[in-house]
């Protein structure tokens, strides 16, 4: 994090103006490159390195694990399809990685990207469904704007409950996304919702003018790549100018930086959390809009899989930097697509995919660990975004 | 119930260089005369629930079972009339809504949530078999067995997070002891396969520790990876290696044994004193754990640690090393909690068939205020939930079991909020902290 701020300002205690100086300059300097690009670098490494161990320990040779990394490789870019399939699937995590970045970046920890994305994709299925004989110029921003509400709304419950009460961020938000996926469970049962003539929890098919419409399909229908793609890349770019270049965006990191610092500055830390909460559950639920409405057509139980907390994976290696981001979100969705190629040709399964994930944010978030490993010079701090539960 | 704790370093330490202690007074303010209303309209909103939503078309008589068909002294079964009895369970929520709403339950706040809760569940199981029979000891004996792993893995939290280190990695621990647990048992033997899952989970717990307290990561950070990590690893796992050898997820089952005596009480007999062996040794921890951190030094030592602990370091307490063992000993308890997924029931893994009851452990800790006897009858509660639910799935009923299944989450909202009385985590929980 690009917010580290020194011990002395962490306290709640008003600091004397030279050092409120301070914290302001801190906050409008750049991290170090090197330590920005290298660590991320390192980290992605070790993981692969370990996943080559595991793939081992079950009994491969070290040939075979050689074999499973080129179809994963081959599975990510090694073709149109395959670059396909890696934007496909890098789409949402754009979007849920930038909504755990900017709930980091305002010093709150957004674990509730799973049910923001629930909640956003049901609201988006249900414009798409329900209405019919609408042109799409008008039904796919309308089931976009669902999506981005339903998020939203979903965000702001711990956003309200963090401001008003206090309650951890934390707790609040891994509660609702049971409550979420539990609701999903209920509302696919229900006659609004389900296929006529289905008794398993699944939604009807969205209209096709709420689709969003394939990027290359013109070239071979079978690339799912789609326009969500370019709503994520807006997205970013929303959120990098929110952050960088606004008012409100300053008002975010200084909160994150020093909540006590900003209250004495005059911002309104509460208002602030609130925001900040409402716009990443409509990050989030935006990328569940863009899985129902551009891959999947329809809802099904917990079609969420994972990405949001997935977007935790994506905004660390991002260094919560929009644009890192981006990239982050790249490299998983290669890994994503690629992991199903591993699969099919090398008969190693997806599910290591999601090991060494867990693997990079760990040496992502503890820093130290790959300067140990690789005996850098370069000072490192570990990454410290939740403030503990114990107010 | 928070007022058993013996604080060390109370509220009324010197605050200057503590950050993270802040100053409560002990009148009620608006704020809290305003959540304490809240709550009462909670409570009243569960009642106006029973009348608006159970009651209309509910007749006949809800038959309840009361002794299971192999004991010896067979009670007469309860025979309930649905209608009135959910009027007078209604008239009781209305009863405590009014009086929270009105006057405040304020330090027993959280124990009037829990009862108003446990009094809803029992209105929508009386609801649910009005004009059938059903088996309440089975289900009481299965509510148990249910709560087992949820209130270990709320000992597990409770355990690392009095000594001031969050852990929202339950779960996972649950899952690597769940799977160890099967293959271990399934090559060895049962008794095995429980020491191999509670080692396994000493080592995550031992992960958390060093990242947590040597290297300073942000600690929900690794609860998180903790849960990513064990739910691929263990479903990788079963992938490449129990799906080729079927022999190694096919574990003995851990059978239920009768206490002599206790076990012939009816009703409570079954329910308590014919249970496995992990059923026990979860009364044994609840027991033991309460007896050790309010009634030893350790204890002590481990609670000012997690409230306070530059004044425990000031005071020649090892921080580190009573972080380390607290964290470590909570692992383990995570980890043999897992073992009951598959050698406490069905003796084999599936992917993920933990399924979130990590998290309502998590939620158990906090209804019971990080107190073990506490959140042992929030994991009860819970269970009964859960094991209820189970009944509905089967018996399809218009309003379905996803709204119970849900309920433990939104209790926990509720209860984080603030709206009940004064549920305070320890106050360094989640601080790493540095020597000086």
């Amino acid at each position: 994090m690009s917010t580290q701020t020194p011990d002395s300002l962490k306290s709640p205690d008003l600091p004397p103006p030279s050092k409120g100086r301070l914290f302001f300059t801190q906050l409008t300097t750049a991290t170090d490159w090197r330590t920005a690009l290298l660590i991320p670098f390192l980290a992605v490494v070790m993981a692969l390195v370990i996943g080559v161990l595991i793939i081992m320990a079950t009994g491969s040779s070290f040939s075979e694990a050689m074999n499973a990394y080129l179809a994963l490789l081959k599975g990510s870019v090694g073709s149109l399809r395959a670059i396909s399939e890696t934007l496909t699937a890098a789409t949402p995590l754009i979007l849920t990685g930038l909504s755990v970045a900017l709930a980091f970046r305002a010093g709150l920890f957004n674990i509730g990207g799973e049910g923001q994305l629930l909640i956003g994709g049901m609201f988006a299925v249900f414009v798409g469904f329900s209405i019919t004989g609408l042109p799409w110029f008008i039904h796919l921003p309308l089931a976009l704007l669902a999506g981005i509400v339903g998020g939203a709304i979903w965000g702001f419950i711990p956003g309200f409950l963090k401001a008003k009460t206090g309650a951890h961020e934390v707790i609040v938000t891994i509660m609702l996304n049971y409550i979420a996926l539990r609701l999903v469970d209920f509302f696919l049962k229900t006659e609004i919702f389900q296929r006529e003539g289905r008794n398993d929890p699944v939604s009807k098919n969205v209209e096709a003018s709420s689709n969003l419409p394939g990027l290359l399909t013109a070239i071979d229908p079978a690339l799912r790549v789609h326009a969500g793609l370019i709503v994520a890349l807006l997205a970013a770019v929303f959120i990098h100018w929110l952050l960088f270049r606004t008012t409100t965006g300053f008002e975010f990191r200084a909160v994150g930086a020093n909540p006590a610092a900003a209250k004495y500055a005059g911002m309104s830390v509460g208002r602030t959390y609130i925001l900040v909460m409402v716009i990443a559950g409509a990050l989030a639920g935006l990328a569940g809009t863009g899985q129902v409405l551009g891959v999947l057509d329809r809802a099904t139980p917990g079609f969420s899989a994972g990405l949001g907390f997935d977007g935790i994976a994506v905004a660390l290696l991002g260094r919560s930097n929009p644009i890192g981001v981006v990239f982050a979100a790249l490299l998983f969705g290669g890994l994503s697509a690629g992991g199903q190629q591993m699969q099919a040709s090398a008969n190693v399964g997806i599910d290591l995919i999601g090991v060494i994930q867990a693997l990079i944010i760990i040496f992502v978030a503890a820093p130290a660990l790959i300067a140990a490993i690789f005996r850098l010079k370069t000072p490192v701090a570990s990454t410290q975004i939740s403030k503990g539960w114990g107010s | 119930m928070s007022d058993t704790r013996v604080t060390p370093a109370g509220p009324d330490m010197p605050e200057e260089s503590y950050a993270y202690s802040e100053k409560r007074t002990r009148e009620l303010t608006k704020g809290q005369v305003r959540r304490a209303r809240i709550l009462g309209v909670v409570m009243l909103v569960l009642a106006a629930a029973v009348v608006l939503l159970l009651i209309p078309g509910t007749t006949g008589v809800a038959t309840f079972d009361l002794s299971l068909s192999d004991e010896q002294v067979q009670l007469a079964p309860l025979a309930i009339p649905s209608t009135g009895a959910l009027y007078i369970l209604a008239m009781v929520l209305a009863f405590l809504g009014a009086t929270q709403f009105f006057r405040g339950f304020q330090g027993k706040a959280t124990i009037i949530l829990g009862i108003s809760f446990g009094v809803f569940v029992i209105a929508v199981m009386i609801w649910a078999t009005a004009g059938e029979q059903f088996n309440l000891t089975s289900m009481l004996v299965s509510t148990v067995a249910r709560s087992t792993p949820i209130a270990l893995g709320a000992l597990s939290g409770i355990l690392c997070e009095r000594a001031g280190v969050v852990n929202i990695g339950i779960e996972g621990m649950l899952l690597g002891g769940a799977f160890t647990g099967v293959v271990f048992g399934s090559l060895i033997g049962g008794w095995v396969g429980l020491l191999a899952a509670t080692i396994v989970g000493g080592i995550l717990a031992l992960l958390l520790a060093v990242l947590a307290i040597n290297f300073r990561v942000d600690q929900i950070i690794i609860g998180v990876v903790i849960n990513l990590l064990i739910l691929s690893l263990t479903s990788f796992l079963t992938a490449q290696l129990l799906v080729e050898k079927p022999e190694w997820n096919d574990a003995p089952i851990f059978p239920a044994i009768k206490i002599p005596i206790l076990g012939d009480i009816p009703i409570l007999g079954p329910v308590l004193f014919d249970q496995t062996i992990m059923v026990y040794a979860m009364y044994v921890l609840i027991g033991l754990t309460t007896w050790f951190l309010f009634r030893t030094r350790w204890g002590l030592r481990t609670r000012a640690v997690g409230e306070n602990p530059r004044a425990a370091d000031s005071l020649g307490v090892s921080v580190y090393k009573t972080r380390y063992l607290a964290v470590i000993y909570g692992g383990m308890v995570g980890g043999f909690a897992g073992a009951w997924f598959t050698l406490g029931t069905v003796g084999r893994f599936d992917e993920g068939m933990t399924g979130g009851r990590g998290f309502i452990g998590l939620a158990a800790m906090i209804f019971g205020a990080w107190n073990p006897i506490g959140a042992f009858a929030a994991a009860l509660i819970f269970g009964f939930s859960d094991s209820l639910q189970q009944k509905l799935a089967i018996i399809e009923t218009p309003i379905p079991g996803e709204f119970l299944a849900m309920a433990p989450y939104l209790v926990t909202i509720i209860v984080v909020a603030g709206l009940v009385g004064r549920v305070r985590p320890p106050a360094a929980d989640g601080q790493p902290y540095e020597k000086q």
